[in-house]
């Protein structure tokens, strides 16, 4: 069952995520042992593949890296559910088929190192400690047939090449 | 219905009659710009997949300037990879490390991306160039993998925030302010995925250099971009760089354009405004607190410009940085480095004591040039002051004008630049 980790504060951002001294490789399993080092330096001792992140608004803001993504997915995260996200971030976890789901109560709904069952068909994920509910905005087809082909650069070799 | 600038760009770069917020579409790209931090990634992932070619090698502009001169070994293979691509591929504009400098100041002095344009890069930054009336955002690497290849990026149609400014600046006031406070009143998500749109009698009067400063700060509100329409300013400065109205096309946003948001500001009633750590909304008047500084920064994409240089040299000229400061200024392009020399700005800067770096992003993302130590605190022209932005996480960063900064190392804490200056000065 996976756990949540939860970063409240609202405009994380791309720098706490991966910080621009890492920036000289863009290997994943490289990022990852730097993922979120900024904001929290222990995170990859704690996080098992599957986890969660649930962080505060306008997750993700800043930066254009693409690398914050490869950063979290690497150290093993699923999904990251915050009320919102910054646009870069958003449309890069999009063409990475990564899970930002936007869902406005997920703060108040965890605390770290609940367990969660996340249920991407219904569009809801539940906290397995208090039973709570909580649905996300579903994911937008486009995303979906984006994720289905693999990504976008495999999307737009069907669709261009 | 009326539509924006941004919208009937839009529509135009994507076979539309029209278009309207929230609608997904697939847009062509005049112009992708590459620098040697994300463009590597872009090339590998195309390359993993078979997809190694380039949709246009004229429409593409590489730049590198995060890390380079390299700093280290890593780099150096990064800015080898770029390279080496834009020989295989054939890139035409390419601006080579003493030839470049920051990017976007390149891009925009260059006289390639024209009103009407789309443009999109791996940098958050690349909004910057919506001053001249062109649609430019930045995205992630797969993004520019993907404009990379077949020259078309998806857009979901954004929304716009109309931002009125009217009034003159004070002395001492700068365009800087006025997008800290714009920022400061609207937050740092509250332009989210909006375009920022720059009107009102403040902006007709304002030069390029000031309207380059408000749109590449869109990014700090969140927005997907910043954009001014074009006038005689735009034309003029295009002209002076071979660009004649011919060449492109001019797009105004209707009278019954639709605005998510309208925002009015009175660019008389601003005051020099600093923004605390570790935000860009978290703005104050400069020198409300007594903040001594170890490092006082002029430089980045935001306010590295020839103008910006010139209101530094204003205040330091027959001054001395204040010991226990360290001053560091980075002319953006080589263009200006130059141009700065010949105007005796760099001899001034370095009398005062503060050193003249190599046209790079420099320290501004804490790569190189200037790096932060622990607990340093930093006064600084660029455009973040997110934790561990400049280096180490728990320096502090403030952001401000070049004027506030230049001030703040005179004195050895932040301050006032209206101290220093009386009206009619060059920050007029």
């Amino acid at each position: 069952m996976p756990k949540v980790h939860v970063f409240g504060r609202d405009h994380i951002n791309t720098d706490e995520i991966i910080p621009a001294r890492h920036l000289t490789t863009d290997v994943e399993s490289e990022l990852a042992k730097f993922a979120m080092e900024d904001y929290d330096r222990d995170f990859v001792k704690r996080v098992q593949p599957g986890d969660i992140i649930v962080a505060g608004a306008d997750f993700g803001c800043g930066s254009s890296r693409e690398h914050a993504v490869w950063a979290i997915r690497g150290a093993g995260v699923a999904a990251v559910l915050a009320p919102n996200f910054a646009r870069i971030f958003y449309r890069n976890a999009i063409n990475n088929g990564f899970l930002a789901l936007e869902c406005a109560d997920i703060v108040a709904a965890f605390q770290d190192g609940d367990e969660a069952d996340l249920d991407l068909t219904a569009g809801v994920i539940t906290n397995k400690r208090t039973g709570q509910v909580v649905t996300f905005v579903p994911v937008p087809q486009f995303a979906l047939d984006v994720q289905k082909s693999g990504g976008w650069l495999e999307y737009m070799k069907e669709t261009f090449n | 219905m009326g539509m924006t600038i941004a919208e009937k760009i839009l529509a135009a770069r994507s076979g539309n009659v029209s278009v309207v917020p929230g609608q997904l579409i697939m847009c062509d790209t005049s112009w992708v710009l590459c620098h040697e931090i994300t463009t590597p990634a872009a090339l590998r992932m195309l390359e993993e997949r078979g997809m190694d070619k380039v949709f246009n090698p004229d429409q593409i502009v590489a730049v590198p300037d995060h890390s380079v001169p390299a700093m280290n070994i890593k780099a150096a293979k990064m800015y080898q990879k770029l390279k080496s691509w834009v020989h295989e591929k054939g890139i035409k504009h390419f601006y080579d490390v003493g030839r470049g400098g920051i990017a976007h100041v390149v891009l925009e002095n260059t006289g390639l991306v024209k009103p009407g344009d789309t443009l999109v890069s791996g940098d958050s930054h690349t909004c910057n160039a919506g001053a001249l009336g062109a649609f430019a955002t930045g995205v992630g690497s797969t993004d520019l993998a993907g404009a990379i290849y077949s020259g078309k990026v998806w857009f979901k149609v954004p929304e716009t925030m109309l931002i009125k400014v009217t009034g003159k600046f004070n002395p001492g006031v700068t365009p800087k302010d006025l997008v800290l406070e714009v920022i400061k009143q609207i937050g740092a998500d509250g332009a989210n995925y909006m375009v920022m749109e720059w009107v009102g009698e403040t902006i007709d009067n304002l030069d390029m250099e000031g309207r380059f400063t408000l749109t590449n700060m869109a990014i700090e509100a969140g927005g997907k971009t910043g954009i001014v329409a074009v006038d005689d300013t735009t034309r003029a400065y295009l002209g002076a760089r071979g660009v004649t109205p011919d060449q492109y096309t001019e797009y105004q946003s209707d009278a019954d354009a639709k605005y998510k948001v309208v925002i009015e500001i009175d660019a008389g009633a601003l005051e020099p405004t600093v923004a605390y750590p570790h935000i860009p909304s978290n703005g104050k008047v400069a020198g409300t607190d007594k903040i001594a500084v170890t490092h006082a920064y002029v430089g980045s994409c935001t306010n590295g410009r020839i103008s910006d240089l010139r209101e530094v040299a204003n205040i330091l000229k027959g001054r001395k940085v204040a010991d226990g400061v360290q001053m560091i200024v980075v002319p953006a392009t080589q263009l200006i480095w130059k141009q700065a020399a010949q105007e005796g700005l760099l001899e001034i800067f370095v009398d005062a004591g503060a050193s003249v770096s190599y046209p790079s992003c420099g320290a501004c993302l804490g790569m190189h040039s200037g790096v932060l130590g622990p607990n340093d605190v930093c006064i600084s022209s660029s455009n973040r002051n997110f934790v561990g932005r400049m280096g180490d996480p728990s320096a502090q960063i403030y952001l401000a004008s070049p004027a506030t900064v230049a001030a703040s190392a005179v004195n050895g804490y932040i301050s006032d630049p209206r101290d220093f200056i009386g009206a009619g000065s060059a920050a007029d």
